[in-house]
Order: C-alpha cells, then structure tokens, then sequence
C-alpha cells in the first residue's frame, strides 16, 4: 500500500508562509487546491492547456530570475507533458520548483488509474530528464523538510508528493484568464495594458 | 561584365528579423529547431540578453510564451510547419488569457517539396492557425522581413494578439535531397 497525504492539507503546508512565492497550478484538482490553500494574486490557476503548467512555470522563472516559482500539478498533467521536464531540466533554473500531486489516478474524469498508478515513476523520470534535486514525499515530515527548498532558488526542484484518492470538497478559483492574467501581472508590477 | 550580370546578394532576412525582435524587446527565444531558422536560432544564442530555451515538441513553446508574458517578458517561438499540428490545444491559453504570442514558422511542403510526409501538415497549417483566432502573415519575399517581424510584434505585444508568421519554403530554399559533396 502506497503511503498518501491528504491533497488539501499537503498543499496547503506546502504554501504556509509562502511570501514571494509565484505558482502556477495545472488544471482540475490542482488547482482548487492551491485556491483552497488561500487566494492570491500570485496564483495562476489553469482550466486547461494541459500538460503546459511546467512549461509556463519556466518562462515565468526565466523571467523573475529572483523570485522562486513552484508549479503545482498533477500526475496526469504532468504526464501530458513529460517532455517538458526535459525542457527545464535543460534551462537549470535556480527558482523553479514542479511539485507533482500524485494519486496516481485522473482524478476529474472518473477515477481512471494513471500511468503512475501502473509503474511509470515521475521522480525517476524527472532524475532522468536532468534534475539536480528530487525529493519523494509521502509523510508531512518530507513535506516540511522540502518547504523551503520552494524559496532558496537553488533548484531546479522536482518533487512528487504521494497523496490518497479520498474525496474533497470542490474549490472553485476565478475561471476568467484575462482576470487571472492581468491580477497576476499587477502583482509583479506590471502595467495593464 | 555588365552591371546585370552582378549577382544581387540576398538580403539578411534572418538577421533582419532578429533586429526587429531586439527592436521589440523580445527576452525570450524557444525553438524546435529547422535548417530555415539556424541562422537566427545562432543569432539569439549569442545573445545574453535573449534566454534560448530548446523545446521537445512546439506547443512546450506556446506555454513558455505565456509564462515569460506573465512575467514581464517578451517571448518568440520558432517552428517549422510540421510543428503547428502539435500546438492546437495549447493555443486555447491565448485565446482563453488573451495572451500576446508570436511565432515565426518555417514553410515545408509548400514549394518543390521532394518529401511527401511534410505535405498534408504544410498545406494546413496557415488553417491550423486560424481556427485557433492567430492572425497568420505570409512572408514571401527577404527585403519585407524586417518590416513584417516588426509590424507581426507590435499587433502582438501591443494589441495583445496571437500572431504567426509563416515564412515561405520558395523564399527560405527547398531542402536538397540530391545534391551533396
């Protein structure tokens, strides 16, 4: 039996004194995670381009040097775009983390099981595509000691965060993308155009 | 020799456009990368005030653009038309966020073609943008580079557009399969 956080609870310890934090959350369950851990303008939520979190997380990162960014997806997501972890590894960005929730399952359609539910290993590929530090997390303990690894830009980052298929409450963030576009870019400074 | 018989030199058009994209302030260059595009791909390498980053499939590109805009920077993504097939969904995000986007394809299975698996994505890709909303400009001719780059930048980055220019494979050269050393 595969040992599993409660999503809600592992995201939000994941975003307890998030300070600079920027995040990029992949669509579905992911997202509502992070927007049940706290709105923020510093928070891109997806409703779709799955497979492209990671991939925006990078240009956000390359673009902030010195601010840490930290995409928070899901196994499913991730898997759509595992090129991408190639992508990044190859750019070595000190400030991006990818935290991948893992319940080895697609969640929003069905229960259906994932390719990490049938042996692929997200850490090994993310080791194999490059990155310097990946961490397994499977216990609040891990949690806690990988936190401020999401702050002390010397990443690239992976983590894959093991957690249950239990049931959770829906938590719809703002679904407008120009909206979540212009409040993100307003946090940085960012004139409207 | 006759004044006619000078062989006129080509214009730059790869440096050219580059210009134009220093001229915008792009920060950003991601690729996968074509014969067409080399020059330029080499030109933004050498360049460090331009972040390359080399994609596995071009819709990585679309996503990297986004994210570079969320924060604060310009980005360009270059293709060959093969790739725009790959990008369909992803380009839902710029419609979806209104996102500035710019993108520079290079043209196969347009003209003189020797390889008949890059036709049919060729003959659709000017409709594989356009049913996605991206405004599509023709480039078909080397001294219009520096114009069109810098008019295609401006309705992006300004007016918040998605913008692809597809340059012709007559203009950039078919690719030679028989000659060689």
């Amino acid at each position: 039996m595969r040992a599993a956080l409660e999503r809600r609870a592992a995201v939000k310890a994941l975003l307890q004194d998030r300070r600079d934090l920027l995040v990029v959350c992949g669509l579905g369950s992911s997202s509502y995670d992070v927007f049940a851990a706290g709105d923020h303008a510093a928070n891109f939520y997806l409703w779709g381009a799955m497979g492209g979190a990671a991939m925006i997380g990078l240009g956000l990162a390359l673009a902030q040097p010195s601010r840490p960014v930290a995409v928070i997806t899901g196994d499913g997501e991730q898997l759509m775009g595992l090129g991408s972890l190639a992508t990044s590894a190859a750019k070595q960005p000190r400030n991006l983390s990818i935290v991948v929730l893992d319940n080895a399952h697609f969640g929003e359609t069905g229960m259906q099981m994932s390719h990490s539910g049938l042996g692929a290993r997200l850490e090994l590929i993310a080791t194999g595509a490059g990155f310097p530090s990946v961490s397994t997390i499977e216990d609040s303990a891990a949690l806690d000691a990988f936190r401020p690894k999401l702050h002390d830009l010397s990443g690239p980052h992976f983590a894959r965060v093991a957690i249950s298929t239990d049931h959770v409450h829906r938590a719809l963030p703002a679904r407008d993308g120009v909206f979540l576009k212009n409040r993100f870019r307003d946090h940085l400074g960012f004139p409207i155009s | 020799m006759a004044a006619s018989d000078t062989p006129i030199p080509s214009p730059d058009w790869p440096l050219a456009i580059y210009q134009a994209l220093k001229a915008a302030s792009v920060r950003q260059l991601c690729y996968v990368p074509d014969a067409g595009h080399s020059r330029l791909i080499r030109l933004a390498h050498d360049d460090p005030a331009i972040a390359t980053t080399v994609l596995t499939t071009e819709e990585e590109g679309v996503a990297l653009s986004a994210g570079a805009w969320l924060g604060g920077q310009r980005a360009v993504l270059l293709m060959q038309s093969s790739g725009v097939g790959n990008c369909v969904n992803m380009l839902s995000l710029l419609q979806s966020c209104r996102f500035p986007f710019l993108t520079f394809v290079t043209m196969r299975g347009e003209w003189a073609e020797f390889n008949p698996w890059q036709v049919p994505m060729g003959k659709a890709t000017q409709a594989a943008f356009e049913i996605m909303g991206v405004t599509v400009f023709r480039l078909e001719r080397p001294e219009d580079a520096g114009e069109m780059a810098a008019a295609a930048a401006r309705l992006a980055y300004d007016s918040d557009q998605p913008i692809a220019v597809l340059i012709s494979q007559r203009m950039i050269g078919a690719k030679k399969w028989t000659e060689g050393k």
